[in-house]
């Protein structure tokens, strides 16, 4: 047994976790504050990344297009709680989760539609490529990338805590992910609680965007990455923040173990459906996830 | 008022006539292609060459033998179902049908092989598809042209010989074949093996799932292999991941060989400098210099009648291969007018036109496509045509040829191909084509 080299994926399979859990942390908020599986995340940092660095490359400063793209994310919220959500108030969980499904093709198709299908490079001045010291003295190879992602990573979770945990709106997001009616009968505004959601949700996906953008280009398949999030919120819990990042993390570290270690004698390329094994075997023992609410329902 | 509306209707008559006339006198082939989803950069660039190619003729010489061409353009979403749908529509298209389809899909050439050989349609899959169907007494109505997946892979394995300084130095070396999960990615499995053996190298087949977005366990295998060349066969978002990952796995990526599905600006551009280096193959010339290019400017965006809404990418990799699809299925539509007469034909008269090509140096100079495409001879035996391959290499900037056209090692892939057929041909109950008795 090489150790350094199953360090070497195990370090990497934690840190391409961190990645997941980016995407996942954006499900999280909007099911914590709705309760509504938002199938459109993967669009939504999709859009973002492509808004941003369709405005970079037309010349705009780094900075300024991180924060008109912000706002864009922020218009797009309200938006999709005026047009989408409002109307469908009380309805059914499931009514919901269609009117998402519906959303991510409209997001898709506008997204192109305004930016063209074109893939597009994108440098956020960090460095993709191992450190050096680190290869030398350990032959472990880790990208300052992503460590710089795994910080970011960090942050967010630590800013949405207290945010969730401190703050009123926080505590009134909670609040109507428990119950809309009881939320609404003690003067919670629901709407503008759920755009405010969709609207953090908008600023995660732009993060996530970023992250994945810069790692792999902007182009049609960031869409793709929500995939990559699914096993992470089914064993992390669709309710946890916490939950999101251990989930990624053991989702990340194992997928990686497994594709290198048991991989070659399944033909390879196990690693995209391994992480569902692993979801569900974690689904079987503890449905609600590592971090998820246990629902108890009087009868 | 009688007469008024008696002028209208004998009007409106006379121009529904004519109209109709007019669609008499047009030859059909449909854009069945995709425009938007993961691959749309490789559709739209790809179709859009074909399309500005045809309007080019329209416009420059009013057709072909005073026929127009006409398209229609149909959404794929490089997706079998969709393809298939796209396919019976155009079918009934007048005046005559589709009279070739460009699938442009590995998947799709496959779910039409049978439909399209039944309604007597011709599929060029140019640079794609079933490798075997360059057998044309099995795959009558199947082209696989200019040079096949299997074709290509000998080239490349010709190309890091050379690099190596001989064939005779591949003995012991180690190559990755880093390959997408799929039917596409899996083709070529078979000719990499027969040529380890042949050459006595180590091949090592590393499958990246599908889209290939994450490929951190596949690069730190390949970092434990220590491989003297990585063969990439990626496709869409695969491309770039892996130049990343190459980068992040201090890979060097002068080492890395992508086919030409991995070889366009699209794959190298959202890997940036990672990008640097790395050398793909490619059948067909980007760049906006050849005479047929010229004309495609001069005659088409010129007046403002282009496909492509980036005019950047203007001879880039994706559009000059559709111009190439467009001069081989033009040059296929003016041979089968000289035997069939230079009126709208048939899929089954284009079927013998594209049979029948031969488009030689001469030829290619009058097309003004010296360069920008190799030379081909199909015949009824072979379906395939070319065989060559060019290796570009990406500076950061641009893709620069590095090789002349290295032919392909036709005394592996033949014997493949007949035998692939004949098995093919078995299952399905087909009676090959006794080829000497063709016209």
């Amino acid at each position: 047994m090489n150790w350094a080299f199953f360090f070497e994926v195990l370090i990497g399979g934690l840190l391409a976790g961190v990645m997941y859990s980016l995407v996942a942390l954006g499900f999280v908020l909007i099911y914590k504050a709705s309760g509504v599986f938002n199938f459109a995340q993967g669009s939504m940092v999709f859009f973002a990344a492509l808004t941003f660095v369709s405005l970079t490359e037309r010349g705009m400063n780094l900075w300024v297009a991180m924060a008109v793209t912000l706002g864009v994310m922020v218009v797009l919220g309200i938006v999709i709680e005026r047009v989408v959500l409002r109307p469908l108030v009380n309805q059914p969980p499931i009514t919901l989760f269609m009117a998402t499904i519906g959303l991510t093709f409209v997001l898709e198709g506008l997204s192109q539609i305004v930016w063209g299908s074109q893939p597009h490079g994108l440098e956020l001045g960090i460095p993709d490529v191992p450190m050096e010291w680190l290869s030398k003295s350990a032959n472990i190879n880790i990208s300052q990338f992503d460590l710089f992602a795994a910080g970011v990573s960090g942050v967010l979770v630590a800013v949405l805590a207290v945010f969730f945990q401190k703050t009123r709106i926080g505590r009134a997001l909670r609040a109507v992910a428990d119950d809309h009616q009881a939320a609404l009968a003690v003067g919670i505004p629901l709407q503008h609680i759920w755009a405010i959601v969709w609207a953090v949700a908008g600023f995660v996906a732009l993060v996530a965007g970023l992250m994945w953008g810069a790692r792999n280009g902007v182009q049609y398949s960031l869409t793709f990455v929500a995939l990559k999030a699914l096993p992470v919120l089914i064993l992390g819990g669709f309710e946890s923040i916490p939950g999101a990042i251990l989930g990624g993390l053991i989702i990340g570290a194992s997928e990686k173990l497994a594709e290198v270690y048991i991989g070659p004698y399944f033909g390879g390329g196990i690693e995209s459906w391994f992480a569902y094994v692993i979801a569900l075997l974690f689904l079987l023992v503890r449905p609600e996830g590592l971090f998820g609410e246990k629902r108890i329902d009087r009868v | 008022m009688k007469r008024k509306n008696l002028a209208i209707t004998l009007a409106a008559l006379a121009a529904f006539v004519a109209g109709g006339a007019q669609a008499q006198n047009e030859q059909f082939i449909p854009a069945n292609g995709y425009w938007v989803g993961p691959y749309a950069p490789g559709g739209s660039g790809f179709f859009g060459g074909i399309i500005d190619y045809f309007q080019m003729l329209n416009t420059r010489d009013g057709g072909i033998g005073g026929v127009k061409l006409t398209w229609e353009k149909c959404e794929t979403e490089y997706n079998n179902a969709r393809g298939v749908e796209c396919y019976e529509r155009s079918k009934k298209h007048p005046p005559t049908g589709a009279s070739v389809i460009h699938p442009l899909s590995t998947g799709i050439t496959y779910s039409l092989i049978e439909k399209a050989t039944a309604d007597k349609i011709p599929v060029i899959s140019m640079g794609y598809g079933r490798t075997d169907a360059a057998d044309g007494r099995v795959f009558p109505y199947i082209f696989p042209l200019i040079t096949t997946y299997w074709s290509q892979n000998t080239a490349v394995i010709k190309f890091i010989g050379r690099k190596e300084g001989g064939m005779d130095k591949l003995k012991g070396k180690k190559i990755v074949n880093l390959y997408h999960d799929s039917a596409y990615g899996k083709e070529t499995l078979p000719v990499l093996d027969v040529q380890a053996k042949k050459y006595g190298f180590e091949v090592t087949h590393i499958a990246v799932p599908h889209p290939g977005n994450e490929q951190q366990a596949q690069w730190l295998e390949i970092r434990r292999i220590k491989p003297d060349w990585v063969i990439l066969r990626g496709w869409g978002v695969m491309n770039p991941t892996a130049l990343k990952a190459a980068a992040r796995a201090g890979y060097p990526r002068d080492k890395m060989v992508g086919e030409w599905w991995s070889g366009a600006e699209e794959d190298v551009i959202p890997a940036g400098d990672a990008a640097k280096g790395y050398i793909a193959a490619a059948f067909n010339l980007p760049g906006t210099s050849f005479p047929a290019m010229q004309d495609v400017v001069k005659y088409v965006y010129n007046k403002g009648k282009g496909d492509l809404d980036d005019k950047t990418r203007i001879g880039s990799i994706y559009h000059t291969r559709g111009v190439v699809a467009g001069i081989i299925t033009a040059e296929a539509i003016r041979d089968a007018q000289a035997k069939y007469g230079k009126k709208p034909l048939t899929g089954e008269q284009v079927r013998w036109g594209i049979e029948h090509l031969n488009i030689d140096d001469k030829r290619l100079k009058e097309l003004g496509a010296v360069g920008l495409m190799q030379a081909l001879k199909v015949s009824c035996m072979d379906h395939e045509g070319g065989g060559a391959v060019k290796f570009l290499q990406w500076d950061g900037k641009k893709w620069n040829v590095i090789t002349d056209w290295i032919s392909s090692d036709q005394s592996i892939v033949r014997p493949m191909i007949e035998q692939s057929a004949a098995q093919y041909a078995k299952e399905k109950g087909i009676t090959p084509r006794d080829c000497s008795k063709e016209s």
